[in-house]
């Protein structure tokens, strides 16, 4: 129902000027320096897109196929455009549709900001056409949400909308804005928020604790440092490194943690974890410390907690004070933002070098080569495999590609092959495993920035998700260059189902359309290759290429993730081998 | 180990706020025991009294979990001995109990509780104490035909109690407000 004009008498300030709530909405936006949306309308939100209309030189909107990939694309926005993504979505499904995404960002601590709309007040609790209780289901799945049923309250609510979703450990907001808000008339001001009650996202950095961690870390004999997502989201990585070239310790990194350290750093151990490198995963069992920093202790990284860093003491640094002692318990705790903790941490060290120790790392990763990555990236015969498409892919963009991936094989294995040489360039779907990030996300990442190259690995399962926005792709010319690594399996579950389930391939084979039709269709350059001889060629034909492209590489069919440490098994007992 | 915790959560006046809460335990399949709420002695500022069965650990990781919701203050967790605590029950009898013997007077002084109201067919007994004493009161008294009782959620009060105003501002000194 439409609402006469609530317009106050009293005077207004000489910056106030009389919106809509819809139109506060978009001024809310421009306030806070947005120019990119991405987004779908429907009847709940169209005054919203009806206010957005007169702002279209100021603010790009991205009409997606699916507010799914909306909500990826506004992840991949917001890892390269250090912004929060923005969000638009109608109620009902069109809200029900940002729950993957919102629950990847929760998990993931990615900023984005939802804006749906909602029903006419009036008609809340009504089961009206479109009504859901969006607050109610996102709930669980935001760091702060909040219905507005008032054009008044717009201005504010956006503002810390934008304060909780930035802030301390970054996270998805969802605002949920009823129709008759958003057709109210309001004095329009804006005042950005620093500061909200009942939240503190900023600790002090407690110099005590430094001091304790510094001692430990001068007293080490054999310490290995772990670097997480809170790295890249503080902005540490210089910090990091001026750290580790001053204690001359080894750094394992999360996969979210990957490219905060320099895969090429004579100290960089690899990836931690289930599918990660075998020296850090060995070496933490041998530790004599741990020095977590802006990671969590995702069991995928512990393996059996009971069997995790059995002879060290553990230093952890995390933002979030609900991290500390979660998962591993810790002997000195910081409770801080990576960049101050390691600021007042690098005077407070000693230069050091650990020659005994990282000739353990060297022995280990020799194994390793021979073991695995030699044959992964070099094979002699045989079907291409993802590993030497990553390899090929690393060496072709130096490093320097901002990568983004799917889940399954072909992430684990861009996250074990790719040579990260530039910071803020790994964006994978860590905590939720969301199968549909990767070609979303990418092409968010390149609307976030345009001085990179955005490359994505997709497996053929995964692309199939979200393939509806290859549509977007082509309609805003976003040079995203996709890698389609096609083994006609949901390879990572036919793994474990070769490993742990006698073989059952039990429902993950696919049966796969065209793919090149499907580019075609969508008005996407591509092409396909199955021999060794043409993969360095087509590479290099697909960067080349002006604008975005699809390079489907068959793969062999059931290769395999190794290392790996089977679930529930310490991480020591990393296996090589089947 | 499992053990009854008492958790006073502080929170703002947020709508929703319940709810929130409400979600931190069910997704550890933990039961709410009781639940009390009402304002503080700041206005504004509201306090949940939350009765939980389980592990020490499970607890400690709950009430920072509780920390983190937009609109918590701040979390306390009490064991038994570290609280006073009350209940408030209310028993309503039809007024032949006393034909059948329901001795009002001796009820009153043993228990330590009181008739609230007496009419032409009910009578309403009041008592606060632990749930122990107040089942206790309700197993005698129900012989006589109990028509209705009800009891409340624990309130509670930790037993050396630093002010409230004083945590709070421990609290904001270990933060800082940024401005970017
Ligand atoms: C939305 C969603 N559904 C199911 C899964 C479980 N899952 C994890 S990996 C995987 C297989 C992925 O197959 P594909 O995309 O072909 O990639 P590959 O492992 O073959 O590289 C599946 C089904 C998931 N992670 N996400």
């Amino acid at each position: 129902m439409e609402t006469k004009t609530d317009l106050k008498e009293e005077t207004k300030t000489e910056t106030a000027k009389t919106v809509k709530g819809s139109e506060a909405v978009i001024l809310s936006l421009l306030h806070e320096g947005v120019d990119t949306i991405f987004g779908y309308p429907g009847g709940a939100i169209m005054p919203i897109y009806d206010a957005l209309y007169d702002y279209q030189d100021k603010i790009e909107h991205i009409l997606v196929r699916h507010e799914q990939g909306a909500t990826h694309m506004a992840q991949g926005y917001a890892k390269t455009s250090d912004k929060p993504g923005i969000v638009f979505a109608t109620s009902g499904p069109g809200s029900t549709n940002l729950i993957t995404g919102l629950s990847n960002a929760k998990i993931d601590s990615i900023p984005m900001i939802c804006i749906t709309g909602q029903v006419p007040s009036h008609l809340l609790g009504f089961d009206a056409f479109q009504e859901t209780d969006v607050v109610g289901i996102s709930m669980p799945v935001t760091k702060w949400n909040y219905q507005v049923t008032k054009a008044a309250e717009i201005p504010e609510v956006m503002a810390k909308a934008f304060y909780i979703a930035s802030s301390g450990r970054p996270g998805p907001v969802l605002i949920d804005i009823t129709k008759d808000a958003q057709n109210q008339f309001i004095d329009f001001t804006y005042k950005r928020v620093h500061q909200v009650s009942g939240y503190f996202p900023n600790p002090k950095t407690n110099p005590e604790k430094i001091r304790e961690a510094a001692n430990l870390i001068n007293n080490a004999k054999k310490p290995l440092l772990l670097a997480g997502h809170g790295i890249s989201i503080a902005g540490a990585e210089e910090e990091l490194t001026a750290f580790v070239n001053k204690t001359g310790i080894p750094v394992g990194c999360t996969l979210l943690g990957l490219s905060t350290f320099p895969t090429r750093h004579p100290l960089y151990a690899g990836m931690l974890g289930m599918h990660g490198n075998y020296a850090p995963n060995i070496q933490t069992n041998e530790a004599d410390l741990i020095i977590a920093i802006g990671m969590r202790f995702d069991d995928r990284v512990t393996g059996d907690t009971s069997r995790y860093a059995i002879k060290a003491k553990v230093i952890h640094i995390d933002i979030d004070q609900a991290e500390i002692d979660k998962n591993i318990k810790a002997d000195v705790a910081i409770i801080s933002d990576a960049k101050k903790a390691l600021q007042q941490l690098i005077p407070m060290v000693k230069t050091n070098v650990h020659d005994e120790w990282l000739e353990e790392f060297k022995k280990l990763e020799a194994i390793e080569f021979e073991k695995i990555i030699q044959k992964d990236i070099h094979p002699k015969a045989g079907q291409i495999k993802m590993a030497e498409v990553i390899h090929q892919v690393s060496e072709r963009t130096k490093g320097e590609a901002i990568v983004v991936t799917d889940v399954g094989q072909h992430q684990m294995m861009a996250a074990r092959y790719y040579q990260f040489a530039h910071t803020k360039s790994m964006i994978t779907s860590g905590g939720l495993g969301t199968m549909g990030f990767g070609v979303p996300a990418a092409f968010g990442a390149a609307m976030g920035q345009d001085k990179r190259p955005v490359v994505v690995f997709v497996g053929d399962g995964g692309i199939q998700m979200t393939i509806q926005e290859l549509a977007t792709i082509w309609q805003h010319k976003r040079p995203v260059k996709i890698v389609l690594l096609n083994n006609g399996f949901l390879g990572m579950v036919r793994q474990w189902q070769q490993l742990f389930h006698e073989r059952r391939y039990s429902f993950t084979t696919l049966v796969n359309p065209d793919f090149q039709m499907i580019a075609k269709g969508n008005g996407i350059e591509s092409s396909k290759i199955n021999t060794r001889d043409e993969l360095k060629n087509s590479i290099d034909k697909m960067f080349n290429f002006d604008g975005p492209y699809l390079l489907e590489v068959e793969v062999e069919q059931e290769d395999n993730v190794f290392p790996m440490v089977p679930s529930g098994a310490s991480v020591s007992d990393i296996i090589l081998e089947p | 180990m499992e053990k009854e915790f008492t958790l006073l959560v502080n929170t703002e006046n947020n709508i929703g706020l319940l709810n929130h809460l409400s979600i931190v335990f069910t997704r550890r399949k933990l039961n709410i025991e009781s639940l009390t709420v009402s304002e503080s002695k700041i206005k504004g500022i509201y306090s949940f009294t939350i009765v939980i069965k389980t592990r020490r650990d499970v607890i400690d990781r709950v009430a920072k979990q509780l920390e983190n919701i937009i609109g918590v203050i701040k979390v306390f967790v009490y064991e038994n001995d570290e609280i006073i605590h009350q209940e408030l029950a209310m028993y309503k009898l039809p007024i032949s109990a006393i034909e059948k013997g329901l001795q009002i007077e001796s009820v009153v002084r043993t228990h330590n509780a009181r008739v609230l109201n007496i009419e032409n067919d009910y009578i309403l007994i009041e008592k606060t104490g632990h749930k122990a004493d107040t089942q206790k009161l309700m197993e005698e008294l129900k012989p006589y035909g109990i028509l209705q009782f009800i009891r409340t959620g624990r309130v509670a009060m930790a037993k050396p109690m630093k002010d409230l105003e004083i945590h709070i501002r421990e609290k904001n000194a270990a933060y800082e407000i940024l401005e970017d």
